[in-house]
């Protein structure tokens, strides 16, 4: 193995240019893989620490007949809030209409306790002595609706018994949160007014557990830990790194051709030379072997030169983080204006192994062909 | 049976099948080599010299008959043994010189030992002896381009040599070589073969290899033709 390594890198460092730019493609491909896949790690994890921080808590317990993805659960899923279970920061849904303007827009009207400490929500805003409803609605709602701090607005709700009421909300903050699940159409007041607004004090749709809970027994509450609640994030990012590892997997593909060329190139140029080595009393598997490397020997040198400028590549972008356009931030999951990516150690090493081993394969196919090459043919350079 | 013999061959032929019928480059050849030999195969081109050298080489296997080299049946050698024959008993000097192209003279010689698994320092001694045999020591650090033809077939020598070798066969070693030159790497193998007692064989056409051989074999249209002992050659 020595001997083949010490050859195969004499042998790629004569082949000059050819080397030059086979290294070049490969690195390209170990700095994008491991670039576009720290990205999607780093949005992983910060939409994960966004979405526990602003809306999942250390996990949910549900009223057993709600339904977040059902609308029509809202009216029915309440019940009175567990007793002694301070560590537990209940959150009361409606369906409501708000006419900003005079148009009519449907919105959840979430009530929370203003002295909450479980989730990021600014609910101190909601002790505003100065108006009778102050609310609190995040960025993008704020833009949809065209309401700033100080509006005034009227909101249309049905208390417990179905019968609508209305009233004059107040505007008292405007939240900025990369979470749009607790954003978009929604509009967040003290539940303590939201008790008084719809009689059912004490009640509670939702309750959000925090880092000191432990999951209540009863037959009112279904128990959603953190990680199930976290799990649909997961999906989509996994959705998106296979969308984005097309861009790679090309990459990839280009600099493995180029490096499979090489070789059957080399194995017809370099006949005599495989000749030579047989006569010279290596065996055709060493000779295979030999070339083999030489295809591997590639990917080294690129993970080489990958690492020369790819390191302080990687620690400037972690540094500075990713701009993400407005646009983006718009996907319905929890996106930051600015992406920090995450360059894991198994990220790093599993990119290594991965193009090593493709590179290793890519040089083995056409370097087999020389266990089949009579050695006299060879030496004359007369195979075909 | 001859003293020290080293290669023995019988009815050996070789065939290739050419469309539906069979082109023989060697037809029945039976003879034998001693040990210090400096011989050569003489004939025309298609005369089958480079054939047998390669079967003597083990880099080509009879078709029929039998050829045994250093003890071994060359028909029925594996990969590895053959690999083996070559690397430890035999060596090639081929035409062209065949020299690895990426490689300094020094590790152009050094590669066999390399396969031999020698230590740095056995190899290092054995390369610029075999460097000084053919006087190149100096361009030890040179890479084959940067040589004359000449030179670059002394490298060659200095190669196959260099692990002294019982047998060494010689495929038109001359051939790209101006007369000066050709005397000059005829005069370094007659001295290798005197002083080391490794057997020469070679395959040529060339009248100046002639002059310093022992022993001529003529072959035509693959048979011996006629075989012939010099005891004082031309250019002994």
């Amino acid at each position: 193995m020595k001997l083949a390594l010490k050859l195969a890198f004499k042998n790629i460092y004569g082949a000059g240019l050819r080397t030059i730019l086979n290294v070049i493609v490969l690195s390209f491909s170990f700095v994008i893989i491991i670039f576009l896949n720290g990205v999607m790690d780093g949005w992983n994890a910060q939409a994960k620490k966004d979405t526990i921080e602003w809306e999942y808590g250390s996990g949910q317990l549900r009223h057993k007949d709600y339904d977040p993805f059902d609308p029509y659960t809202i009216l029915d899923s309440h019940a009175p809030i567990p007793e002694n279970r301070p560590d537990l920061t209940p959150i009361l849904i409606h369906q409501a209409s708000i006419y900003p303007e005079g148009r009519m827009m449907n919105i959840v009207l979430k009530g929370i306790a203003s002295d909450q400490q479980t989730l990021l929500l600014p609910t101190s805003y909601l002790n505003a002595q100065e108006k009778q409803y102050p609310v609190i609605i995040g960025k993008r709602f704020a833009a949809s609706s065209k309401l700033n701090i100080g509006d005034e607005v009227l909101l249309r709700w049905r208390d417990v018994n179905g019968t609508y009421d209305a009233n004059t909300i107040y505007i008292s903050a405007i939240f900025d949160s990369n979470v749009p699940t607790i954003d978009d159409g929604q509009i967040w007041i003290n539940i303590d007014d939201l008790w008084q607004m719809t009689s059912q004090v004490n009640e509670a749709t939702l309750l959000v557990l925090n880092e000191t809970s432990t999951p209540l027994e009863s037959t009112l509450w279904n128990f959603t830990s953190q990680k199930e609640l976290l799990s649909t994030i997961e999906e989509i990012i996994a959705t998106k790194k296979i969308s984005s590892s097309i861009m790679y997997i090309l990459l990839l593909a280009i600099a493995l051709l180029a490096i499979f060329d090489t070789q059957v190139l080399s194995i017809f140029r370099r006949q005599k030379e495989i000749g030579t080595y047989v006569a010279l009393g290596m065996t055709r598997r060493k000779v295979v072997g030999l070339f083999t490397v030489e295809g591997s020997m590639y990917s080294i040198l690129a993970l080489l030169l990958a690492s020369l400028y790819g390191t302080p590549f990687f620690i400037f972008i972690k540094k500075i983080g990713i701009p993400v356009a407005a646009a983006d931030q718009e996907v319905g999951l929890a996106i930051a204006e600015r992406i920090f990516p995450i360059y894991g150690f198994s990220l790093v090493v599993g990119t290594v192994i991965v193009v090593v081993l493709a590179s290793t394969i890519v040089s083995f196919l056409p370097a087999k062909k020389i266990a089949k090459i009579n050695p006299v043919s060879a030496l004359k350079g007369k195979i075909q | 049976m001859k003293e020290n013999l080293i290669i023995e061959l019988k009815d050996l032929s070789k065939s290739y099948p050419v469309a539906d019928d069979s082109f023989f480059a060697l037809k029945n050849v039976t003879t034998q080599f001693v040990k210090g030999e400096f011989s050569g195969i003489v004939g025309p081109s298609g005369s089958g010299k480079t054939t047998l050298l390669n079967i003597l080489g083990s880099l080509d296997q009879p078709t029929t008959g039998t050829a045994t080299v250093l003890g071994r049946d060359i028909s029925n050698l594996s990969h590895q043994s053959s690999a083996n024959l070559r690397n430890y008993h035999i060596g090639f000097i081929f035409q062209v010189f065949n020299l690895l192209p990426v490689y300094t003279v020094f590790e152009n010689v050094e590669f066999a030992l390399l396969l031999q698994k020698k230590s740095s320092s056995e190899r290092k001694k054995a390369v610029m002896q075999a460097l000084e045999w053919v006087g190149l020591a100096d361009k030890a650090t040179k890479k084959p381009n940067k040589l004359s033809g000449g030179e670059s077939q002394r490298v060659a020598i200095a190669r196959a040599m260099v692990k002294k070798p019982e047998l060494l066969l010689a495929d038109e070693p001359t051939a790209n070589l101006d007369a000066e030159n050709a005397h000059g790497i005829l005069k370094t193998m007659k001295t290798l073969n005197r002083e080391l007692g490794t057997s020469f064989i070679f395959s040529t056409h060339d009248e100046k290899v002639m002059g310093y051989l022992n022993r001529i074999i003529h072959l035509r249209d693959g048979r011996i033709e006629n075989d012939e002992e010099i005891s004082n050659p031309k250019f002994a």
